[in-house]
This record gives structure tokens, sequence and C-alpha cells, in this order.
């Protein structure tokens, strides 16, 4: 491996050469080929309106908005699908109970609760949160569940010997610990199931804010470059997200996870 | 004087196709006080499952044991257990795993960390004290978890074949390791082995099992002073007797 190689021993400027080249490519494209602003903004079209938004401001209201969407629903499936995974991995009973109730519920794509959404919370930022709860929940029960349910034999045994005897000990001591690496990648695959619908949650008008309500408001102006300026802003969000996650995630909570073989 | 009691202790498991399969058949037998007990027997003779009911993880279809003048009804703090696979807990570092049974009990964390480096010290790991123990060869987590279960101050130790998926080297040297420990803390010891060698060097005493369904063939007293020396004669011979009671009397009939 060169020095330049990163820890991955990915070369991270061949990754940056590429980026370079697609922008180039793509100015290229929209500029002498297609032509038309319209069906494709060039780079330096984006560029600028992203200026011109900075300089209006109201970025930063749709990002907080969005935020707010977004937490909501995040904070809501972790305070509901984190107990209800650490129940059904840890009893039997109660997993045959709610299971079918859960594979029932969970291919029903999130979208299509729109409708009740607006009519149970109406058009407040609720509604936009429960679409992203309905979306994050689910892998955050399934990892959770799962993880539960491998916590190994020996763990809970080797702690009954050390005096861990209690239902809710062996649970805070023993099997929350051993499961927090599959409720930790639930809680990412939520994180981005959870931003994705987001655009759709803020389509139907829950707020005039909103990095989705403002994508939708600025094709219906067909002004198709600050449309791309908030999809790529979605995207780098989406991907800070993920970034902050893991690195918050192996450097703390799973520290003890770096050398071990999975 | 702390004791070891099992009593005409039986275990039996139902079988798909209605039948019972005998595992344990009638055990009996005691541990002295500061005594080294291995039960030796080939795998599958139950001797896990013997030793899973003494440490109260399992329940016995008959008979009773008795730790230290009380009935065993489940696991007890008197009781510690070094299981055969690694048994640490990942998540925790070196000293935590060591003081873990100490915090269950509710003792501050200066206090059980006090103990547990005086266990670290005995088992020789004090510089791997914040060690996770995927940092840890095989032998080391051993170690560990022997110092593990010695910190709440059992009367009895129940080791299920705690070296056997170590390599020779290392397990001859956690042998002679865990009879030094066993000479300061002097616990009653009951180490499960398949490995005659190994009862031979370290046991005062071994109980020979025969399979299918499990019972007690022969107790066999170990009158070599130590420290043993394997390479002797004297060694060799009496590994010889107890091959040669295993071939002639305690083999499958």
């Amino acid at each position: 491996m060169s020095r330049r190689a990163g820890k991955n021993g990915k070369d991270w400027r061949l990754g940056a050469v590429a980026i370079l080249l697609a922008l180039v490519i793509w100015q290229f494209v929209a500029v002498v080929i297609v032509k038309y602003p319209f069906i494709l903004p060039a780079p330096t079209d984006v560029f600028s309106a992203f200026i011109s938004l900075l300089q209006k401001g109201e970025i930063f209201l749709d990002l907080e908005t969005s935020l707010i969407h977004f937490f909501i629903g995040l904070g809501l499936a972790l305070l509901v699908g984190i107990p209800i995974g650490i129940v059904m991995g840890w009893s039997g009973r109660i997993e045959s109970l709610i299971d079918p109730l859960i594979e029932l519920l969970r291919p029903i794509p999130p979208l299509a609760w729109i409708p009740f959404a607006i009519i149970w919370f109406g058009l407040t930022s609720f509604s936009a949160g429960f679409i992203i709860f309905v979306g994050a929940v689910f892998p955050i029960i399934i990892n959770t569940y799962s993880g539960f349910r491998g916590v190994p034999r020996v763990f809970v045994e080797a702690g009954k010997m050390l005096g861990c005897t209690k239902i809710w000990d062996q649970v805070r001591y023993i099997a929350f610990p051993a499961a927090l690496p599959s409720v930790a990648s639930g809680i990412r695959i939520a994180t981005g199931v959870g931003w994705m619908c987001l655009v759709a949650a803020e389509l139907f008008g829950v707020s005039n804010y909103g990095l989705g309500q403002k994508l939708w408001f600025f094709y219906s102006l067909h002004q198709m470059d600050s449309v791309v300026v908030y999809m790529i802003l979605l995207g780098l969000i989406g991907l800070a997200f993920d970034m902050i996650f893991r690195y918050y995630v192996d450097k703390h909570l799973l520290k003890w996870r770096t050398g071990e073989v999975a | 004087m702390a004791k070891l009691e099992v009593h005409d202790v039986s275990q039996s498991f139902p079988r798909d196709d209605g039948s019972i399969l005998t595992v344990l058949d009638h055990i009996s037998f005691d541990v002295k006080d500061k005594e080294f007990v291995c039960i030796l027997g080939s795998s599958g003779c139950g001797k896990t499952t013997l030793l899973r009911m003494i440490a109260g993880l399992d329940t016995a279809v008959s008979g009773k044991i008795i730790i230290d003048g009380e009935e065993s009804t489940g696991t007890n703090p008197k009781v510690g257990f070094v299981f055969q696979e690694y048994s640490l807990f990942p998540w925790r570092t070196v000293i935590d795993n060591i003081a873990f049974g100490l915090e269950m009990r509710g003792v501050c964390q200066e206090d059980r960390y006090m103990v547990a480096e005086w266990y670290l010290d005995l088992i020789n790991l004090t510089q791997f004290k914040g060690s996770y123990p995927s940092e840890l060869s095989g032998g080391m987590r051993q170690r560990v978890a022997v110092a593990r279960a010695l910190t709440l101050d059992p009367v009895l130790l129940l080791m299920d074949e705690p070296f056997g998926a170590l390599d020779a080297q290392t397990r001859n040297m956690l042998q002679k390791e865990l009879l030094q420990i066993w000479e300061k803390t002097k616990k009653m010891i009951v180490f499960i082995t398949h490995s005659v060698d190994e009862a031979v060097y370290m046991a005062d005493r071994i109980i020979v099992m025969t399979p299918r369904p499990g019972r007690i063939c022969r107790n066999f007293e170990v009158l070599l002073p130590r420290p043993r020396d394997r390479t002797s004669v004297e060694f060799a011979q009496v590994r010889r007797e107890v091959l040669d009671l295993i071939n002639q009397n305690c083999s499958i009939q």
C-alpha cells in the first residue's frame, strides 16, 4: 500500500479525480450538447443558484425545518422501536405475538401512510415526522430484535454465575451491550430510510419550508438549478449523518470491536 | 470447612421419539475442603451436564446437591464457573470483566477495582487491565475468566474444560498457573477434562466417568507429591494406571 492510501486501503485522490471529471463532463453535456438549463442545468448554474439562495437565507430555515421533521420521526422510531425489539428478542412468546403484526405492516410503503398522516396529525410537522417514523421504525425493531435474539447464551450464564440474576439487570448489563452492534446498524439503516422519506413527507405541504418542500416549490417555478441545489444538499446531509453516526459509534460505543473478527 | 455433596443425582431428557435419554445415572460423590477434583470422561458422558447442575444452571431430575451445607436451588454466588468457550464480555475491559460480579453486588468502582487489581496481579496480567478481550490471546482470556470467577470469593470453583481450546504449550503453562492460584486461594475445584495427562497433573482425586448413561466408574486418588513433573517415571506410572483403568473397566459397555 502506498502512503496515499487511506485506512481502508483506498486512495482518496482517485475518488476526487472522478468527481472532478464527472463535473467537467456534466458541464460539457449541459452547455454544449443539451443547451437547455431547464432540462439539464450546468454545474455553474447550480453554483450560482446556490449562492443566491444562500444570500436570501431561506435555505437555513429549510434545513432547520427538515431537521425538525427528521428528528421527530427518528426520535419516535427509536422510542418505539427499541423497546419493541427488546421485548421481542427477549421473550419468544411476545415475539410470536407481535411478529405477524409487524410482518404485515412492514411491507406497506411509508408514503402510503400519507393520507392518514394528514387526517391524524393535520398539516403539521408531526405528520411529516410520522411518515419518517414509519420508514425508520421497522429497521430499528428488526435489528434490535435480531441483536437480542443472538445474544450468546454463555454471556447470560456467565452473568448469572456472577450474580446478575434479575431480568432487568440481564437486559441492561448483558443483552443490551451484546446486542448493541446490531442495534446500531439498525439505527444507521433507519437514518438512511428516514432521510429518504423526507422529501415525500414534505411534499404534501406540512410547512412552507423544508428541503423537500423547496425542491418541489422550485420545480413548480421551473427553476431547475435550484432544484439541483436542494438535491445535492439532501444527498450531502444524508452522507454527513451516516459519517457522523459511524464515527461516533465506532469510536465510542463499539470501541471494543476494533480488531475483533466478526 | 467448605464441602460439596452430590447425592444420587440423575438427569434425563425426552427424545423426539418419546423415549427417555438418561444422561446421568445416580451420581454421588463428595468434594472435601480445598480439594482439587478432576472429572475425567470421554465426550458425551454427561460431565458438562453434571457441572452445570452443580452450578445451578440446570436442574436435576432427581437427587440433591449440597454446597457448603446449603441445598442448591439455582445459581449461587458461592460457586464460580469457568466456561469452556470464551465467555468474557467483549464490550468490557479486562478489569471491568473481573469486577463484574462486585458491580452486580453494588460495590463502588474504587473498591471493586482494588479487588480486581489484586486478582489481575494473581494472574499476572496487570498490564492488560484496560484492554478489551479481543486484544488478548486465548490463554490470557481464560486466565481473566478464572480471575473473574474468583472475585466473589466462591467456596467452589467449577471449570468446564477451560483449557480445551488452547495449544499444548499454553495449556501446560495455564495448568501450572492454575495450580499456583489454587495453592494461594485454596478453593475446592471441580475440573472437567477428557485428558488423562491433565487430570493426573492437576488433581488430588480423579473421578472417572463412563458414558451413556453417565455413571461414576472409579475414584482414583493421585498421591504424587506436588509440584508434579510430567516427565518423571512416577507420573508416567500413574498415567498408565488411569489409562488401564479406563480401558479395562470404564469404557463404553
